[in-house]
């Protein structure tokens, strides 16, 4: 069992927590051991465009500095690497490391965390460089691979008709991106080792609405119709996704898509976490389906799939 | 000379809101205010670092460094620049805890500001109880009520946090609703008051209330003077 830090981040420990709660175990199924970060604050949420805006940097640098002090406490041993599930912490913890490389904004940043040393609750050291975000979909693809995910199906989703929804965060922009941002195949790749079908979606690199979801549902609800019309006039069951907030969207928002287009099904989303907890044949509690957390519930098609 | 006469005839130089003063070394700020001649109407209040009423703000001569302290707590140093803040203007919301439930999204939801953290630490460099002020408006930020209660528990609300913050942000108030959230929802009921509450109700002491009442206050200063006091 290898051991990596881990980075929750806020969404995966409260509305997304069917997503860590099965990428955990999917993921200690596989030979490796998330390690939380004994202490972490907010990602940052998004990375500042404003170059000078330092401040705002400090955040995703934070908890880089936890890896570093991970190591020194042996709590995890040379391990530079970082696991999020959410696309908007990996985001935003990847992007720091590309601001970084101007070794003014590096120098300044360490300078004001010098400081810290002096109280309680601050930070001993100032960040090295060098810990990486990695996306679980990364660590799937590159560490793991599709054979071994393949051998650890014991329920094929034989006959399973699922799309892929990615979103933005985890595809651009190119320097961040895990995969081919205009044609990423690695959530389609991981669903054929499952044994599912992957049902095309040309509008799975769309903007998701973001958190416009906040106080213009209207505008997310004919974005979630459009991102989704395709694929499930096409027969997809289920969207499958990998970001707290598409995932929020597609679902809780087909609500509203609803009331505005009355050709749109009802169909459950889930992460492709969830549905590897499903193929693994992984205890049900690991699946996260029956926390109350998705709007659409999955079970009625798990069960006719004779999956539940 | 011994050390304590030394110290008793060695002065250092303070400045009170820019006013310079010569003042006994080995006073704390507030003693060497009133030491000064000021007297304390206001940020003044347990003299023991328990009621947070002293906050004050000061920086040294020859340091950028702006500092942060409890007026009864900390001692006075050669060339310190000494200004109160009696009293925080600070955002506080209303709310009736028995409408409340302790969920993840209360906090978002009383004080949305908590969003715009950007995790800088000012204010646990501000806090003069040494707690870790950011780590407790994250762990709110992700809803760990708990992790709340537990690392703000020994906060003063003296308000020096929330003047340093760069995101306007009210920490102790979203600490106060924390740790009473996981009091009324989420600690276990002590048992003895439970039954201590009956007792009142079925009115076990009221006899001897009215005999205290009907009491002269002569009588009642001996029997307060000769109460049992909590063993050290």
């Amino acid at each position: 069992m290898v051991k990596i830090p881990y980075y929750p981040g806020c969404a995966v420990q409260t509305t997304a927590r069917n997503y860590s709660i099965s990428g955990i175990a999917v993921a200690k199924k596989l030979g490796i051991e998330l390690v939380e970060l004994p202490k972490w604050n907010c990602c940052g949420v998004f990375p500042s465009l404003a170059t000078d805006d330092l401040m705002r940097h400090l955040a995703p640098i934070r908890n880089l500095i936890h890896v570093q002090e991970m190591n020194e406490n042996g709590i995890v041993q040379n391990e530079n690497r970082i696991i999020t599930f959410c696309s908007m912490c990996y985001h935003t913890l990847k992007e720091v490391n590309l601001f970084l490389k101007d070794a003014e904004k590096m120098e300044k940043i360490n300078a004001f965390l010098e400081r810290e040393k002096e109280f309680v609750g601050g930070v001993k050291e100032g960040y090295r460089g060098g810990v990486e975000a990695l996306d679980f979909l990364e660590v799937l693809r590159d560490m793991v691979g599709y054979d071994r995910i393949a051998k650890e199906v014991k329920k094929p989703l034989k006959g399973l008709k699922v799309t892929p929804y990615y979103g933005c965060l985890v595809l651009r922009p190119r320097e961040i991106g895990i995969d081919d941002p205009e044609n990423p195949t690695v959530l389609e790749d991981i669903l054929e080792a499952l044994g599912a079908e992957a049902i095309d979606n040309p509008n799975r690199t769309q903007c998701c609405g973001s958190y416009h979801t906040v106080d213009r549902k209207d505008i997310v609800a004919k974005l979630t119709y459009d991102n989704l019309i395709y694929p499930i006039r096409n027969g997809a069951e289920v969207i499958v996704t990998c970001c707290p907030l598409c995932t929020f969207n597609l679902d809780h928002r087909q609500k509203e898509a609803i009331k505005l287009h009355r050709d749109l099904k009802e169909t459950p989303v889930m992460y492709y976490t969830q549905l590897m907890a499903v193929a693994f044949g992984l205890d049900k509690q690991f699946w996260g389906v029956d926390l109350g957390l998705h709007y659409v519930d999955p079970k009625p098609l798990l069960e006719a799939k004779n999956l539940y | 000379m011994t050390e304590v006469d030394r110290e008793k005839k060695e002065k250092v130089r303070i400045y009170i809101m820019g006013r310079e003063y010569k003042v006994p070394a080995g006073l704390t700020i507030m003693k060497a205010m009133e030491y000064a001649g000021y007297r304390f109407v206001r940020s003044s209040g347990c003299r023991g670092g328990f009621c947070g009423a002293c906050a004050t703000i000061y920086r040294v001569k020859g340091d950028y460094k702006l500092r942060m302290a409890l007026a009864c707590q900390e001692t006075v140093a050669d060339g310190m620049y000494i200004s109160q803040i009696p009293f925080t203007p600070a955002e506080k919301p209303i709310y009736n805890l028995e409408e409340l439930s302790p969920s993840a999204n209360v906090f978002l939801e009383y004080y949305p500001e908590i969003a715009k953290c950007v995790s800088c630490n000012t204010c646990t460099k501000a806090c003069p109880q040494d707690l870790e002020v950011m780590d407790y408006v994250q762990a709110a930020l992700r809803g760990d009520l708990q992790e709340v209660a537990s690392l703000s528990f020994d906060c003063i609300t003296c308000g020096l946090c929330a003047t340093r913050c760069p995101a306007e942000i009210v920490p102790y108030n979203i600490a106060l609703l924390a740790r009473r959230l996981y009091g009324k929802y989420v600690m276990p009921k002590a048992k003895h008051v439970e039954e201590r509450i009956k007792e009142i109700e079925s009115g076990k002491f009221n006899e001897e209330l009215q005999k205290l009442m009907q009491t002269s206050v002569d009588n009642l200063k001996g029997i307060y003077e000769k109460r049992e006091i909590e063993p050290e």
